[in-house]
């Protein structure tokens, strides 16, 4: 039998927070997400949460499972208890809104991310065709496109708990994957958008996103490249480079 | 009950169809709405992995590809079901809606001299499926989503939609339950479209998402638009086994072998021409009969299941083609495809059929419309080929995005629905909400949920005879009756995703009754629907489409409709 110690709250309700703990019979490569549907399927009054693709490529299910924030659906329990003996604590995102129990309000995660223009922007004319991208150029954006905005690294971060007007390590992942893109002509705008104490410069490099990226991500990487080619930018325009 | 805003085109379901058909509406001047039970970036067209076809010619292997043979494999592939209008409008539309996609940002894969990517996929003539490594859904998603986020048009997520508002066969809005507030609301519009994604959760063994439960075609089927060809299920022939999540045809197009227990390529018995690339029912009942015979290995959970090799590929190449699958044998079974087989087994992955509509996406009922894999047009037939799915979301969410656009324009009246008659509707559908939720019983939905997928797994799969799907239409009509002595779902309706569960069991079992319908009646192995019992095809009886309608007392009403024959006559479907 594995514990799992999971987080209810409902804000409407007069009522704290509290753990309910629900004891689920372990076998071998069962993830956590096998365990909340089972306590579903087989308590009385069950912790709501979100889920989809069980397969670690929607986003729907990113929480704080033992200490680190992680997808339910790819998590066996085997990797963080031997045997399945000992206790799952599940919590949801944190520094966004509690709707209920595991779910949360996603409103201000989106709102940065769409403050970044999250699109192509390109030049007037279009081919015909496709653009035309090389092998290499096309490998720049690799990584950056494979984000599924779970929000793992926004919960992780410290900043974004005491900054909720900081942009978050998905937002300039997001804005450093259409840099990198040969295909964008918006390189200076994007700078701008991200280029403010509430943005790359509220960045203190903890790292916890690069850490915890349940795809292997690297946004404090990008956060770092933005930096540079931002403070590059600035010097051209003091000497009049550009 | 609250009544809330009032659009042109109400959109349900926010995966690639239902994006797509949003930008499309849109863009010609109407006001558009998108609603989800889910964030549109948690739909399942984000699982997609190996790629969408499009007869680009990209490839140096195919010079020669044209939308007339695209058309002619997919018909082929489809066993002749496939009407053949559709499947040659869809292919001669296939470049532009690609390039247009790639031009909104779509990171597809490179070839060298910088064009888009493309590899070989099953019961394809050419190298014509577009990729962007193995995770092509997840890229098509994001960049679409990111074009909604550009154009601004509205989202509301988290609001689960159980009834449409028909009266007089004309379609005036929905009804559902917001999530985050707790509450019934109605929404009123000139048009719906559905566009909510297939039905695999009827089964239990199956690469969809939780999510994907059927309840969009329910919605229409329940308001008299027919079901079509729903009897036609396609397994995918490679999932892994205990988590049956997908892996990519991509691994075969890309060189993967399927090997039996023998250390035999057995696909050479079956297909001597497409090996491992033959289309998926045939490669899908090849695995099963090796299974079946004794040459496959067993798994803990008692399934038998056969290799999946692709270590001759090379870390290099499984490296930059197929990450994602890597990843998820790594993480689900613990072992590597640089250095081992993958386990595999075929799954149930995508319904054929589904709510029956025209070119443009329209269904019997007046403006709704359906686009996606809920919709049936057909262009899959009795079998898809792989990569056409996400072609398929494209072209006909445009389609139906356009459509439902000059509906609205040619209403003359810009009035929406009589204010009494919502009232109306709204306390019909409260009832029927409290009918549910205030049950008196003591059934419990997910045993209920349950009993049905294992039914369909077992006897509604790739190999079917009548004993078998009389055996299922009785365990059918045992747990319709059985659905009446529920046991109240949990109170409240805030995020209750016990209630959803609740009210998705009804659209469950109604869905897989019309599957077992069109399966019975067709006496015949046409594609991915193969009778032991019959085991030709039948082309004098059955070169023609299921249609299934719901009737009032919960009757079904099995008929037929013609196929559209073009330019390419049936013949024997040989790889």
């Amino acid at each position: 039998m594995t514990q799992f110690k999971v987080f209810r709250f409902d804000p409407e309700e007069n009522k704290p927070a509290r753990f309910d703990i629900y004891a689920v019979p372990w076998e071998k490569g069962m993830t956590v997400l096998e365990g909340l549907l089972f306590i579903a399927d087989n308590f009385y009054d069950t912790p709501s949460f979100r889920t989809s693709c069980r397969a670690a490529v929607c986003g729907s299910c990113a929480m704080h499972i033992n200490g680190r924030y992680r997808l339910v659906c790819n998590t066996l329990i085997e990797t963080l208890l031997p045997n399945g003996v000992g206790m799952i604590t599940i919590q949801p995102l944190a520094h966004l809104p509690v709707y209920k129990d595991l779910v949360v309000d996603m409103t201000n995660f989106f709102k940065h991310y769409e403050a970044i223009r999250p699109y192509l922007i390109h030049g007037k004319s279009l081919p015909e065709k496709e653009f035309t991208q090389s092998p290499r150029d096309r490998k720049k954006i690799d990584g950056a496109i494979d984000c599924i905005l779970c929000g793992a690294c926004y919960g992780s971060c410290p900043v974004a708990g005491t900054n909720p007007e900081y942009l978050g390590p998905h937002a300039i992942l997001k804005a450093a994957r259409f840099y990198n893109d040969s295909r964008d002509s918006a390189n200076k705008e994007r700078l701008t958008l991200i280029g403010h104490n509430k943005g790359l410069f509220r960045c203190h490099s903890i790292f916890n996103c690069q850490v915890v990226c349940p795809k292997n991500l690297d946004p404090a990487g990008a956060i770092s490249q933005m930096k540079v080619k931002l403070i590059w930018q600035k010097f051209k325009g003091l000497f009049g480079m550009e | 009950m609250m009544l809330a805003n009032k659009y042109d085109v109400i959109i349900i379901g926010g995966g690639l169809a239902g994006l797509r058909a949003a930008v499309e509406a849109q863009a010609n001047g109407v006001s558009a709405l998108i609603v989800s039970k889910l964030h549109p970036l948690r739909s399942h067209s984000g699982a997609a992995q190996g790629g969408v076809n499009a007869p680009l010619a990209n490839n140096p292997e195919a010079k020669d590809d044209t939308p007339d043979k695209h058309a002619y494999d997919t018909v082929k592939g489809s066993d002749f079901l496939a009407d053949q209008d559709a499947v040659q409008m869809m292919t001669a539309m296939a470049p532009e809606i690609i390039y247009e996609l790639e031009h909104w940002g779509c990171p597809f894969s490179r070839t060298d001299d910088g064009r888009i990517a493309q590899r070989p996929f099953g019961g394809a003539g050419y190298p014509r499926t577009c990729y962007g490594a193995d995770k092509t859904g997840l890229y098509m998603l994001h960049t679409l989503y990111e074009q909604v986020v550009k154009r601004g048009i509205t989202i509301i997520s988290d609001f689960f939609v159980t009834a449409l508002i028909v009266e007089g066969n004309t379609c005036y809005g929905i009804a559902g339950i917001d999530m985050i507030k707790g509450r019934l609301e109605t929404i009123v519009g000139h048009t719906v479209i559905i566009a909510t994604g297939g039905a695999g959760r009827i089964y239990g063994k199956s690469s969809n998402a939780l999510t994907s439960t059927g309840l969009g075609m329910a919605l229409a089927y329940w308001v008299g638009a027919p079901l079509k060809d729903m009897e036609f299920i396609q397994f995918h022939p490679t999932g892994i086994i205990y988590k049956h999540i997908l892996m990519t045809e991509g691994c075969r197009g890309e060189g993967g072998y399927l090997v039996n227990s023998k250390g035999e390529r057995f696909m050479q018995k079956y297909a001597p021409s497409k090996m491992e690339l033959a289309p998926r029912d045939i490669v899908s009942r090849s695995i099963a009969t090796e299974i079946e015979q004794g040459r496959g290995f067993e798994a803990r959970d008692g399934s038998g299941y056969v290799h999946l090799d692709m270590r001759h590929l090379g870390a290099a190449k499984i490296m930059e083609r197929l990450p994602g699958v890597r990843e998820i044998c790594l993480d689900f079974l613990g072992l590597d495809i640089i250095k081992e087989p993958a386990p595999i087994q075929p799954v149930q992955h995508y319904t054929m059929g589904g709510i029956d509509t025209d070119v443009n996406g329209a269904t019997a009922v007046k403006g709704l419309y359906a686009s996606g894999e809920c919709a049936c047009v057909s262009v899959h037939g009795a079998n898809r080929l792989g990569g056409n799915s996400l072609l398929e979301t494209l072209v006909f969410g445009k389609r139906s995005g356009l459509a439902a656009a000059q509906y609205v324009s040619g209403v003359k009246q810009r009035s929406y629905i009589p204010q009494n008659l919502i009232v109306n509707i709204s306390r019909l559908y409260e009832s029927h909400f409290k009918r549910i939720t205030h049950s008196q019983g003591e059934e419990k939905h997910r045993v209920l949920k349950r009993e049905l997928s294992d039914t369909m797994d077992k006897l509604v799969g790739i190999f079917r005879n009548a004993q078998d799907l009389q055996s299922a239409l009785l365990k059918i009509k045992e747990l319709k009756a059985r659905f009446k002595l529920l046991a109240p779902p949990q109170s409240g309706l805030k995020f209750n995703y016990d209630i959803l569960t609740h009210l998705e069991l009804e659209a469950n079992i109604d869905v897989a009754e019309a599957v077992v319908m069109g399966a019975l009646k067709r006496e015949e192995s046409r594609g991915s629907h193969s009778r032991r019992d019959f085991p030709n095809r039948n082309d004098k009886d059955f070169l023609k489409h299921t249609l299934v309608y719901y009737r009032a007392k919960g009757d079904v009403d099995v008929q037929y409709k013609p196929v559209a024959i073009t330019k390419f006559q049936p013949e024997e479907r040989k790889y």
